[in-house]
């Protein structure tokens, strides 16, 4: 994906601060996530990168005393104007988890279906297409197809995160974040998730916290670092993590704090 | 020394967990031996004959306490389900504070003086006894115990599963019953059970409330049998008859309880035995 002219922009905060009753856990953070791109938020634990992914879906305020101020521009709206509906917003912007959370009184099928199913009902095989679709996009499909109806709960935790990347891609929404998708998952579950990154963004744009930073550099075309709340770089992942223009993401990068 | 200790404490405590289940077994034993005798198919089937003659059964009683405890159930599960809900999604704040202690003392008030509310409010305006207040009075006793159960199970239920759902864009509403409270069903099923079995015995409620009837009746207007209220009248009744009658009656409602504990039990495996 070249960063060019006529890249669509998706996604944008603008001076996004987030906020637990009076204290400021991301201050003033100015992004823009072009689409069809894997941004990766890296920074020490605590330096507000779930936070601000929360915000990107108005998840952040239903957290006890969440509240922002500042903008986010979705294709140029603010999704925080009063006209805009949180749980509509939610619909067009999945969120994956640290850990995978299948429902687990659900089937697979199920599961995959759940977002599809409080946007209205419809037709048994278009939601067979979606469920399917969604599956084969979360490169899941080969593995649970014979068993579609069994519980979520029987597989495994690498196959249940992707189960979660199938429920939030089956509405197929605009923008995809993952907070921290691998945290729980062996080696082998963490680069089929990687994988999976650079197979989406054709699809979707997508947002990464992660821990790792061998992981944000695989995956990532644009990497940001956060410190205490702050947005300290960003900047193309290439550029980076070779030739860092603040000091302190050259000492986070080269493993001397955090 | 420190094994003789041990050893000593284990014995204590084994000795104690044995007189607990020893009550169980010397109920049942003692239910067994004076009222197996009694059961016969006519027991189940014939309403009580006068008293002196011999023969009749206790169906008044059994179809009694199914109503009587099914209406209770009818009037008390959904709005003990309903708060505990509340509770347990939107108790973290005053009102939510209130009706925990609210819930918490009426979990303690002892069920006479329920039975004596419900008279009050049910019985003496319509000048009559009837069975339907007596479901009221044992409605709210399980409201309560239905209602703190259902907030611990809803508890229970992981705060990631609650935001994956909304995060997917359901509404709180659709998140609270589709997804927490089904995760939760089993606990709140056991919960239900294990109250119903609760209120099934009772009787202080029911004296002056249900009264009891010794003909068949179906009119919840109207007084009506049930077996604990057959086991105090014929329990504490002069005929030699009646207090064979009132062991029979006291096993037939122990069976009872005795198997809602286990379906509950049953409930309880079925849902969290899967998958884990």
């Amino acid at each position: 994906m070249a960063a060019g002219a006529n890249v669509r922009l998706r996604l944008e905060t603008v001076r996004l601060t987030a906020l637990f009753d009076r204290t400021a856990a991301v201050r003033e953070v100015s992004i823009l996530f072009p689409a069809h791109t894997v941004t990766a938020i890296i920074g020490p634990s605590g330096c507000g990168k779930s936070t601000f992914l929360r915000c990107l879906n108005r998840m952040h305020e239903l957290s006890e005393g969440g509240w922002v101020t500042g903008k986010v521009l979705l294709d140029e709206v603010d999704i925080y104007a009063s006209d805009v509906n949180p749980i509509q917003l939610r619909r067009r912007i999945g969120m994956v988890f640290q850990r995978p959370t299948p429902f687990p009184t659900m089937s697979i099928y199920d599961n995959v279906a759940a977002g599809l199913r409080v946007n209205g009902r419809r037709p048994r095989g278009e939601m067979d297409e979606s469920v399917e679709r969604a599956l084969r996009q979360a490169a899941l499909w080969d593995e649970v197809k014979d068993r579609i109806q069994a519980s979520a709960l029987e597989l495994s935790g690498g196959q249940q995160q992707r189960l979660c990347i199938a429920r939030a891609i089956a509405p197929q929404p605009e923008i995809l974040l993952l907070d921290e998708p691998t945290a729980s998952l062996d080696p082998a579950g963490t680069q089929r998730i990687e994988e999976l990154c650079h197979e989406l963004k054709r699809l979707y744009t997508i947002v990464i916290v992660t821990h790792n930073l061998q992981q944000a550099a695989r995956v990532s075309d644009y990497t940001a670092f956060f410190y205490m709340g702050r947005l300290i770089e960003v900047g193309r992942t290439s550029a980076l993590f070779t030739k860092p223009q603040v000091e302190q993401t050259e000492q986070y990068i080269t493993g001397r704090f955090g | 020394m420190r094994k003789l200790l041990n050893a000593l404490m284990t014995a204590v405590v084994a000795l104690m967990a044995f007189t607990a289940v020893l009550a169980l077994v010397l109920i049942l034993v003692d239910l067994i031996a004076k009222g197996a005798s009694s059961i016969d198919w006519a027991f189940f089937t014939k309403s009580p004959v006068p008293a002196g003659e011999a023969g009749g059964g206790v169906a008044n009683a059994i179809v009694g306490t199914g109503i009587v405890v099914g209406m209770a159930g009818l009037i008390g599960l959904p709005i003990g389900i309903g708060a505990g809900l509340f509770l347990a999604e939107y108790g973290s704040g005053r009102l939510g504070f209130l009706v925990r202690f609210v819930a918490d003392v009426l979990n303690g008030t002892p069920s006479i003086v329920i039975g004596i509310f419900a008279w009050t409010w049910m019985v003496k305006p319509v000048g009559r006894f009837s069975a339907l207040a007596g479901s009221a009075a044992l409605a709210i006793l399980m409201i309560p115990m239905i209602a703190r159960t259902t907030e611990e199970m809803v508890r229970l239920v992981p705060h990631s599963l609650r935001e994956a759902a909304l995060a997917l864009g359901y509404p709180r509403w659709r998140t609270s019953l589709r997804v927490v409270a089904r995760t939760a069903l089993g606990g709140i099923v056991t919960g239900c059970l294990v109250g119903i079995a609760r209120v099934a015995g009772e009787t202080a409620p029911l004296l002056f409330t249900a009264l009891g009837n010794l003909n068949f009746s179906t009119d919840v207007r109207h007084p009506m049998q049930t077996l604990s209220l057959q086991i105090y009248v014929y329990g504490t009744g002069p005929f030699e008859e009646w207090h064979r009658i009132a062991w029979a009656a006291a096993l037939v409602l122990m069976a009872l309880v005795l198997i809602l504990a286990m379906v509950a039990r049953w409930v309880t495996k079925q849902r969290y035995g899967r998958g884990r």
